[in-house]
């Protein structure tokens, strides 16, 4: 079946459909990881976007379960230049395109995917339609303007959990061990001889970082976006996360006052990617839109209290402004590309977060030791 | 952090000749290592016995050894150069294993050299199977079961514990020479028996099978700090069980989830910190088992290799360059990107594309050998192709490998073997397999019988039955009917022009014009390490069939130079060090350069070399778009096609065709020169003599023309390089078979017949002549061996050592005339023949021969250069070269065989091209240039001990000089009873032998019992029933020096005299030039 992706700037390629039937609208943007489509499908912090994959072999592997960062994908639509008719490998449940289409996830494939990269680099991120079917490109292009643009729209709200809930520690060996199909390896080091107990902020939340938290020996209570913080606090989590999570975080008011709140109360605080936007948003700083993002898994980012370079996993269109930061914060973290805030904590307080995922899931497991860091925040002020 | 600063002196070690699993890649990261360190104001010593590199371009190093690879000889270098630091990690297995070498013999210590880039401790857990085993468990790194075994005995006891299969690898041998899988007691016998003999501790490693796991390579880097990244990781489509280098690899890794690729990753992190690899590349296979996902280490190399060059090539990420920064102090972040400019060198590339790379290999010339794809590496090159998909990159991969019709993956073979033949061909691999794939999936194969038997993923294999079905469509609908939507999928598969008519009945041009009416056209999509993220400034450039072109071509006047393609017997590293000197003369000269090849390997496709990179297979279709393309932009686009060897050539008349100027020599001189009959008559205008010739294209004509000539004779099939298929014939029942048999003869492929002029004396001559008619030789060199033995197989010096005078004379003379006559513009070899006091012309070849580098190197003048500045216009006595080029010292060139990873083969020489590469020796006197030529192609000559001696009826009476000599150097001489009757008959004294099938103990046995130091044998031939096949490779296996000719013989001697009486020194070729000069 015949599909185009249009571009608001009247732009449009032709391909073929490669998921579910349909038209979908959002901001169009492109991740360089060569592995972990699975992954990114389901990462809510794509809510609102079509993702298109660089690299240009997709769907090999076909899908499995435990490869889901959510319940669902959570993208808008999908590009790739060419999907695989079939999934090879000893997991696999089924094929992507199955997948996509028992998902209603429209998809396009068969375009000039590096052409299309090269325009959102040059021109930065646009909003875009894709449509199957017999269709007119030139009004995909005006449906595409009428698209509501990403800044200033709280897209939070529409992928955060309706209800807390609990995640299951390493102790539950069954159920854990499905859910981490031995995906570090690495045995990460424990800081207490209890479960530290985290309240986790859902923005978007990836499920590997529920998963990375259990293999630390953390037990995590998830709490909608909008929980207010003194619910949080009534739980007296040793830590309180804040999630990854879609779109811009200017509009976030209510996550910036929480988090204030949990800041004045003195409990460790470690933000990751949206998370660390709305963190240093608390601190009073401000945040803007990147050209065209950072989105994949080869990102190098410097320690600058080492030195040393991790290659990271990305996904954000906004970035923190470093010059609006006040002194009592510091940045940790550069990104090598382009000299873009990845990191930062308080001076005075346990509070600190990346702007990357160290999670990975897609991508290298670099920056895990965010996770041992955060621990041992929590274990001092446990003591 | 700032680099070292307390090293300003370093010695690079080279990898020597090009021999099976140590080609022209590490000419690449050798040369890039040098202009690095450089770049750095480091003053570089080099040693590299290859001549035929660009490393040992006098310009690329500040002195440059090409002297023997022995720790001996590094030695001596050390000892005058008194470098800091010695950077062994671009230079292969061989300058590790030097390394290793020079410390255990204390070298390092005394003269306070460090180690950079791998220490001796790295090296040795990397390359000592138990230590790296130990190493794994220590990291809690999964690695298959083994044990080691020194005897046959304890070889059993481990395969009752693991079973069978059982792989075999021998310790310290190169790309696992002497390796192999046993299936049964038999075959386990076998292999271990040899290889044990093999491996230099007499050692093997005996391991549980992982055979049909999937392999993965990574390449990966490490800086001071810890800064880890890898550059790239590689799939194996050939499970494990077929080397590495002999499977067909695709970048990036296709079949592993992110949770496997990242935890690949990170074990690949554990185990370089863990070898300790502290500044550098390394390469890391792992095999995945594709039922259950188990993962296991298989080896690690602390080094730059062959998979580092591919990943260099394929990501446009310089391994080699940053290696050796690294190893100088750098960090990853503290090295720019060349292709982004702004980002640095710490990230690990990503791309938008996919590459395929596919061996060559020339199982064609050695019929003996087993072509069964083992652990031990047999192809001699390998082509890499880019595509936007699978499908793409591979079909422009398989089309690159230039192996003609029979490279037609969609041709319909005939269906002479029945379908259970067919499921063996699947099962055991060979260079084959991947057309039986096809035949198979043509029959309707299903993807899960086809994996069952090949156990290829079913990933690639489903890509492959849509290129079949693809086809079948193509070939139901034909030519005629092709719809543009079609045609639009076939060309976006990767299709060629060819094997689109060979599917659709139709010459390639028809689809070429139905392409152009569909407005079907090329474009060309950057390298750029980032996927687009970035923009890049270095035009590398690949073709596929997309929306947008990212050539950008220039307006200014540019040159195309033509590569030579995949390396193969006969065409290898001399051509692509060719075509680097035309790339850098005519970059001097102003004009932009584009070079088009599909050789990862190659100094020429590195994005530095030339201003343009197109990586692209070198058949008309994709060299004629890359022209199109560039000409698009305006300016005058010339070609290059006479360095390449006879891939370009080829293409030569059908560029002109299309309206390309070819520079230099006029395509139709180079027609004039192959055409035997109009090069006949231009030898008898110009009245020189040539051996009488003739040409068939039937046997009933081949005999006629041999009526006319008298045997023996030579033939050959016409337009081939490095002797494919030529035997000499000496009665009419052999040419009878030899028309029927070795060649398909036709009127478009003629056989060329020539009188075999026997015992002649060889000679060949490289010279440049220019528009005005001035000619400027190069050298004359003499071959050791006599006529009959093809040049490239044969050593030969310069100047010559025993051809008078007055014949050289004659010679340079009748170079200068033919050339003139040919209107040569660039360079021309000549070969001749002296016998009975007449020199003949052979052949001339107006064109790059193997021998320019070699002969450069002796003269200090680079041909190869110069002539491309001739070719842009210039004349010779405008750069100050009027008088023909001289030498100071004697060079000797010596080939190297790949006779020991072929075990079957004989290794006698004759016509057809065998060798893989070569070496240099020089020095100031004939025996001891000879000796270190030898000694480079890794045959150390004995100055004492005891000689064999057996030769055929016609070379007794030549023989006695020779065994007199040997007699006199204090040698005992063995001979069969023939030969030594014969030579006791002239007063020698000599023990005689029995032959192998005469009594026992037989020249086999004291062979074996390692009684014989030196073999001199002449072929029997049809005289003998003895087997002398076998004695030649017991002597090759054992490392003992067998030498086929009496020429060879007698050269042996006078090196031997010379171990004796003098002694073998150092010196850099820069002294050797500045001797010349002043």
């Amino acid at each position: 079946m015949n599909a185009v992706i249009a571009l608001e700037n009247g732009i449009w390629y032709q391909g073929t459909a490669a998921g579910a039937a349909g038209v979908v609208a959002g901001e169009v943007v492109f991740n360089t990881s060569m592995t972990g489509y699975q992954e990114i499908l389901t990462d809510p912090s794509y809510a609102g976007q079509i993702v298109t994959m660089t690299c240009p072999q997709i769907g090999n592997y076909g899908v499995a379960a435990e490869d889901t960062e959510s319940g669902r994908p959570q993208v808008a639509g999908f590009i790739v230049r060419e999907a695989s008719p079939i999934a090879s490998n000893w997991r696999a449940t089924g094929t992507l395109r199955d997948y996509l289409v028992e998902h209603g996830i429209v998809a396009i494939a068969g375009i000039d995917t590096r052409a299309l990269t090269r325009v959102l680099r040059n021109a930065g991120v646009m909003r875009g339609v894709i449509a199957t079917g017999a269709v007119e490109p030139e009004e995909l292009v005006s449906q595409a303007l009428s698209v509501k643009p990403m800044e200033g729209s709280d897209l939070v709200s529409t992928v955060t959990c309706a209800e807390p809930f609990d995640w299951p520690v390493i102790s539950d060996k069954g159920a854990c061990e499905a859910l981490e199909p031995d995906a570090f390896r690495l045995p990460p080091e424990r800081h207490s001889d209890r479960l530290l107990r985290v309240a986790a902020y859902d923005l978007g939340l990836k499920r590997n970082i529920l998963r990375r938290f259990s293999a630390y020996g953390c037990q995590v209570r998830v709490f909608p976006a909008t929980t207010p913080a003194k619910d949080l606090l009534a739980t007296k989590p040793d830590g309180v996360f804040l999630s990854n999570g879609p779109g811009d975080p200017a509009p976030l008011d209510y996550a910036v006052a929480n988090t204030r709140e949990v800041l004045q109360a003195g409990v460790p605080v470690f933000g990751i990617c949206l998370g660390h936007q709305v963190l240093a948003r608390a601190f009073g700083g401000t945040t803007y839109k990147l050209k065209f993002g950072h989105r994949g898994a080869n990102h190098p980012v410097k320690q600058l209290s080492t030195g040393q370079v991790e290659i990271t996993s990305q996904n954000h269109g906004f970035a923190v402004d470093p010059e609006s930061l006040p002194d009592d914060v510091e940045v940790t973290h550069l990104n090598l590309y382009d000299g873009t805030v990845e990191g930062l904590r308080h001076k005075q307080q346990a509070a600190f977060s990346v702007q990357y995922h160290p999670e990975a899931s897609p991508g290298p497991h670099d920056a895990d030791y965010l996770f041992s860091k955060f621990l041992e925040e929590m274990v001092r002020r446990s003591r | 952090m700032p680099r070292r600063t307390d090293i300003s002196r370093i010695l690079v070690v080279g990898s020597g000749p090009i021999v099976i699993g140590q080609a022209c890649e590490f000419d690449y990261s050798g040369t890039q290592a040098c202009k690095a360190l450089r770049a750095e104001g480091l003053e570089v010593v080099l040693v590299n016995s290859n001549p035929a590199t660009i490393m040992t371009d006098p310009e690329v190093a500040d002195r440059t050894y090409v002297e023997p690879l022995t720790w001996e000889v590094l030695r001596s270098v050390i000892e005058v150069e008194r470098p800091d630091a010695l950077l062994p990690t671009v230079g292969g297995q061989t300058a590790l294993n030097l390394a290793v070498e020079l410390d255990a013999n204390g070298v390092l210590e005394e003269f306070g050299v460090s180690l950079i880039g791998a220490s001796i401790d790295a090296i040795m857990v990397a390359e000592d199977r138990l230590k790296f085993r130990e190493a794994m468990q220590s990291i809690d790194v999964d690695v298959p079961e083994s044990s080691y075994a020194k005897s046959l005995d304890e070889a059993l006891k481990v395969v009752e514990r693991l079973g069978f299969p059982a792989i075999i690898r021998p310790s310290f041998t190169l790309g696992g020479v002497g390796g192999g899988i046993a299936y049964n007691i038999e075959e386990l016998r076998e292999v271990v028996t040899r290889g044990i003999e093999l491996s230099p501790v007499h050692e093997i490693l005996i391991e549980e099978s992982v055979i049909g796991w999937k392999e993965f390579e990574l390449e990966v880097m490490r800086d001071g700090v810890d800064n880890f990244v890898v550059v790239c990781s590689i799939e194996n489509i050939d499970p494990m069980g077929v080397h590495t280098g002999d499977s067909i690899t695709v970048a990036p890794a296709l079949t592993l989830t992110d949770k496997e690729y990242q935890r690949m990753r990170d074990v690949a992190r554990r185990i370089i910190r863990r070898v300790g690899v502290e500044t550098g590349g390394s390469n890391i296979q792992f095999a995945v088992n594709p039922t259950d996902g188990r993962m296991v280490a298989i080896e690690m190399n602390p080094r730059v290799s062959r998979s580092s060059a591919l990943a260099s090539k394929a990501t446009g990420f310089p391994i080699a360059k940053i290696a050796a920064k690294l190893a100088l102090g750098y960090r990853l972040d503290e090295i720019p990107n060349d292709i982004t400019r702004l980002t640095p060198a710490s990230f690990e590339p990503t791309i938008d594309y996919v590459v395929v790379k596919v061996p060559r290999w020339t199982f064609e010339k050695f019929p003996q050998a087993d072509c069964t794809l083992m652990t031990q590496m047999k192809s001699v090159g390998e082509a890499m192709a880019i595509g936007r998909t699978f499908k793409e990159a591979f079909l422009k991969g398989i089309r690159s490998l230039d192996i003609g019709k029979s490279g037609q993956l969609l041709r319909q073979e005939g269906t002479d073997h029945d379908d259970a033949k067919l499921q063996r061909q699947l099962i055991v691999p060979t260079h084959r397999r991947m057309f039986s794939l096809f035949e198979a999936l043509r029959r309707g194969w299903s993807i899960d019988q086809v994996h069952e038997l090949t156990q290829i993923d079913r990933w690639f294999i489903a890509q492959f039955a849509d290129i079949v079905e693809l086809q079948k469509s193509a070939s139901l609908v034909g030519a005629r009917e092709i719809s543009a939507n079609l045609m639009e999928t076939l060309k976006k598969t990767g299709f060629g022009h060819e094997e689109l008519g060979e599917a659709l009945g139709v010459d390639p041009m028809v689809i070429d014009s139905r392409c152009r009416e569909f407005g079907l056209k090329r474009v060309y999509k950057r390298i750029d390490t980032c996927a687009a993220e970035f923009e890049s400034f270095t035009p590398y450039l690949y073709g596929t069939y997309e929306q947008e072109c990212e050539s950008a071509p220039t307006s200014v006047d540019k040159v195309v130079i033509l590569g030579s393609g995949p390396n193969r017997i006969g065409q290898g590293i001399e051509f692509d060090y060719c075509c680097c000197h035309a790339a850098f003369a005519l970059k001097e000269a102003g004009l932009e350069t584009i070079m088009v090849n599909c050789n990862p390997e190659t100094v020429s496709t590195d994005y530095d070399s030339v201003d343009r990179l197109y990586f692209e297979p070198l058949t008309l279709e994709d060299v004629s778009a890359v022209i199109e393309t560039e000409r698009a932009a305006g300016g005058n686009v010339s070609c290059i096609v006479q360095f390449g060897g006879q891939t370009p050539l080829k293409l030569a008349l059908g560029l002109q065709q299309t309206g390309v100027t070819i520079l230099g020599t006029p395509p139709d001189s180079i027609d004039l020169a192959e055409d035997r009959k109009r090069f006949a008559s231009l030898l008898w205008e110009l009245g020189i003599p040539q051996a009488p010739s003739g040409v068939a294209t039937s046997r009933q004509e081949a005999r006629e023309v041999a009526s006319g000539i008298s045997y023996p004779l030579v033939v050959r099939p016409s337009y081939v390089l490095g002797g494919r298929a030529m035997a000499i014939v000496y009665d009419a029942a052999a040419l009878d078979r030899y028309m029927t048999e070795a060649v398909d003869a036709s009127p478009e492929h003629p056989v060329l017949i020539d009188k075999f002029l026997e015992d002649a004396f060889e000679l060949d001559v490289d010279a440049v002549a220019d528009s005005t008619g001035a000619v400027v030789i190069g050298g004359v060199m003499e071959h050791i061996e006599e006529a009959g033995i093809h040049s490239g197989d044969s050593s030969c010096v310069v100047p010559p050592y025993l051809v008078p005078e007055n014949h050289l004379v004659t010679i340079r003379d009748y170079t200068r005339r033919v050339a003139r006559a040919l209107k040569v513009v660039g360079l021309v070899n000549a070969q001749f023949a002296i016998k009975d006091d007449t020199v003949y012309v052979l052949e001339v070849n107006p064109r790059a021969s193997r021998t320019v580098p070699y002969l450069s190197k002796a003269t200090g003048v680079p041909l190869a250069k110069v002539a491309a500045q001739v070719m842009a216009g210039k004349t010779l006595a405008g750069m100050g070269l009027i008088d023909d080029l001289e030498v100071s010292g004697v060079f000797v060139k010596a080939p190297v065989f790949p006779f020991v990873r072929f075990p079957g083969v004989d290794t006698i020489l004759g016509p057809e091209m065998k060798s893989t590469g070569e070496v240099m020796g020089g020095a100031a006197t004939f025996g001891s240039a000879y000796a270190k030529a030898q000694l480079a192609a890794g045959q150390r000559l004995p100055n004492k001990g005891t000689a064999f001696i057996s030769v055929n009826n016609d070379d007794k009476a030549n023989v006695v000089p020779i065994a007199r000599d040997l007699a006199g150097l204090g040698f005992s001489l063995l001979a069969t009873h023939g030969t030594a009757a014969y030579l006791r008959a002239h007063g020698l004294d000599i023990e005689p032998v029995y032959k192998v099938n005469e009594g026992r103990p037989h020249i086999a046995d004291r062979l074996l019992s390692r009684e014989i130091d030196l073999v001199v044998n002449t072929p029997l031939g049809r005289e003998s029933f003895f087997d002398d096949r076998t004695l030649r490779r017991i002597a090759t296996m054992l490392g003992v020096p067998c030498v086929t000719t009496l020429t060879g013989a007698a050269a042996t001697v006078s090196a031997i005299r010379s171990l004796r009486d003098e002694e073998l020194g150092v010196r850099p070729l820069q002294e050797y030039h500045a001797s010349l000069t002043s």
